[in-house]
């Protein structure tokens, strides 16, 4: 883990609890000259960086609140984090960017301090599903970004684009496809689901998810990597190695505008939609800036800044958005997504997990 | 110097540093891990301390059976592919001339300073069907078309003998340059040609050597993570590799203790085996 956190800058990738821990260390407790302050939790990287530079000045200049940015690993180390520092009173971060597994989980335990709506005024104009609440209706997190897992292709190899998710199964696409190689990541679950079954649906229960594993199966032959390190995936697309498979839109589009033969493809059963939640710890003292923060974030100003600066794709709605129809295409698409069941990925993890390890590496 | 056995408490002393650093940095950890593969697991949750045996139980199918045979197999594959290799390599070096053992030294001993990530990276481009080895073959007119040599077992072994190659060789050198030359030299006044010498003379006088080498490297090979998944196929996938997406993305932390613990107990009763077995055949 150590080896990878010094080779790799990229986002989302598993910075390890090390790069949490240290920069833990090596943040000061007193608090900056600036009478009000905030520690905002965000994915290493490129997202940090992005925000360090886009972002996070802007909102210091507008509202007089310092910002303080933590790099936090994207996996489930951070959620574990703060969870312990909850208990011991203390948060590492006031503000957090946190998964949507990780929500849920953090609901369980009641991690996050419930968010309240009359503050932030800007929420209006999210989209439903980018609001996040308790089972009793308290409002959890708020979006903070979302971006798309889509179906890419090498346009050396390919000439032409594949238009389904069901390229993925094409016989003639032996030992040429790269995925995702965790259950909870890939989400390929809900595509197979999708695409051969008609919905997500058909997870509901352990038989229509084990039918759905079977048939996932069935592209195991075609698949010459499994990628858990991102690198390695777009090394190998870029290069023609691997011509296929599925990769972030995203950063897919800044590869393909830097020249390489990469394209991403929203196929026609949807591209998917993962996406991240602003969170406030319990332990944080600091609920009236971070309220002001998350609305901030919320603006359609700040959404269209993030979609060009950060290629995320915007979590308000689109007619409220600025974006010409180019910038909205390059991070987004009209196109329904597929939205993980990320219910799932916490009622029945294990079970999902084992099955999955069982289908790949059996 | 005279050596006398301690005779007062002060004269263990010297012994509370390293006795110190093994407890913290291995002895806490050990028992944390230890305790915690018997804590409860709340799926969705964390873990809740408890004593329950579970995550044992639940390691014990023949998925997991499959998976450590496979982890132990490849990790004495590794082991003896470096044996096989580097015996003979470090006594043709220890019989090289000076300056050739430190130009070979030091080559080696670079190896050393790659981590492992280079390593895997380095293997994959040079496996791979775009830029990878199968083109020379192809330009020299070997091979019709380039052939991607990865993700594959051969690759997997490949890169980790070639990172454990350095440290079997550097264990192996001290033994073979005070070997005496006079036993092959006598081995060969008597008829022995170079290569029965080598095999009748040198490998059985380094017995207990090679057999701490293998052993070192096994362990080594173990623990490896990075390169099945880099070079291999989700069936090269080791043990290490289930661990560390349970401990990491499953926030499994129980089943995952448990599994390391596991290994451990595994591979210190192999060791244990293979100790007693060179004991044996010694007292023979």
């Amino acid at each position: 883990m150590r080896d990878i956190l010094k080779t790799q800058a990229s986002r989302r990738t598993i910075l390890g609890a090390g790069l949490a821990g240290a920069s833990m260390l090596a943040m000061p407790s007193i608090l900056r000259a600036q009478d009000k302050s905030l520690k905002v939790g965000v994915y290493g990287g490129y997202f940090k960086d992005s925000f360090d530079k886009n972002i996070f000045p802007e909102f210091t200049k507008a509202t007089g609140i310092a910002v303080e940015s933590i790099a936090e690993p994207t996996g489930e180390a951070w959620l574990v984090q703060l969870e312990q520092a909850a208990r011991a009173g203390q948060a590492p971060a006031d503000v957090s960017m946190m998964s949507q597994v990780a929500m849920l989980k953090g609901q369980a335990t009641d991690l996050w301090t419930p968010l309240d709506m009359a503050k932030i005024k800007n929420a209006s104009g999210l989209i439903d599903a980018f609001v996040n609440k308790y089972p009793d209706g308290r409002v959890a997190g708020i979006g903070a970004v979302s971006w798309y897992i889509t179906l890419v292709t090498n346009t050396d190899v390919y000439k032409e684009a594949p238009t389904s998710w069901t390229a993925l199964w094409d016989s003639a696409n032996v030992d040429k496809i790269g995925l995702l190689a965790l259950v909870s990541n890939s989400f390929l679950l809900e595509v197979t689901a999708k695409t051969h079954f008609g919905g997500t649906d058909a997870l509901d229960t352990e038989e229509g998810i084990l039918k759905v594993f079977e048939k996932l199966a069935e592209v195991k032959p075609n698949v010459r990597l499994w990628y858990r390190d991102e690198a390695q995936f777009e090394q190998a697309l870029k290069s023609g190695e691997i011509p296929m498979g599925q990769y972030y839109h995203d950063v897919t589009g800044l590869a393909a505008s830097d020249g390489h033969p990469v394209r991403s493809t929203f196929p026609k059963e949807g591209g998917i939609l993962d996406s991240g939640c602003w969170a406030l710890s319990r332990a944080s003292e600091k609920t009236e800036e971070a309220h002001v923060f998350i609305d901030y974030m919320c603006q359609p100003a700040i959404q269209a800044t993030l979609s060009r600066k950060v290629g995320t794709s915007p979590t308000v709605k689109r007619d409220l958005l600025d974006l010409t129809a180019e910038e909205f295409n390059a991070v987004s698409s009209d196109i329904e997504p597929i939205i993980p069941r990320y219910d799932l990925y916490q009622t029945k993890s294990d079970f999902l997990n084992q099955k999955w390890t069982e289908m790949i590496a059996g | 110097m005279r050596r006398e056995p301690p005779q007062r408490l002060a004269d263990y002393g010297p012994l509370l540093f390293p006795a110190g650093m093994l407890i913290v940095f291995f002895v806490i950890p050990f028992a944390t891990m230890i305790a915690v593969s018997f804590f409860e697991r709340e799926q969705g949750g964390f873990y809740q301390p408890a004593f329950v045996w579970d995550n044992y139980a639940r390691f014990l199918s023949l998925f997991f059976g499959k998976v450590l045979g496979f982890s132990l197999f490849l990790a004495v594959a590794v082991a003896v592919a470096c044996i096989v290799i580097g015996v003979p390599f470090t006594y043709l070096m220890s019989r090289a001339a000076r300056k050739v053992q430190i130009l070979w030294l030091v080559a080696l001993l670079s190896i050393l300073s790659l981590s492992e990530v280079m390593i895997g990276f380095a293997w994959s481009t040079l496996f791979s069907r775009t830029a990878g080895l199968t083109n020379l073959l192809v330009a020299i007119g070997i091979m019709e078309t380039p052939q991607a040599l990865t993700p594959s077992f051969g690759a997997v072994m490949t890169a980790m003998t070639y990172q454990a190659l350095p440290y079997t060789v550097l264990v192996l050198y001290p033994a073979l340059v005070r070997l005496d030359p006079t036993l092959t030299e006598a081995a060969r006044t008597l008829g022995a040609s170079p290569i029965r010498a080598f095999f009748t003379v040198v490998v059985p006088a380094l017995r207990n050597t090679i057999l701490a080498t293998l052993i070192m490297v096994f362990i080594f090979a173990l623990g490896s993570y990075l390169l099945p998944q880099l070079l291999g196929r989700p069936q090269h996938w080791t043990l290490s590799v289930l661990i560390t997406d349970q401990a990491i993305y499953q926030s499994n932390m129980p089943f995952a203790a448990a599994m390391a613990v596991f290994l451990v107990l595994v591979s210190l009763a192999l060791v244990g085996l293979a100790v007693y077995a060179g004991r044996r055949k010694e007292a023979a």
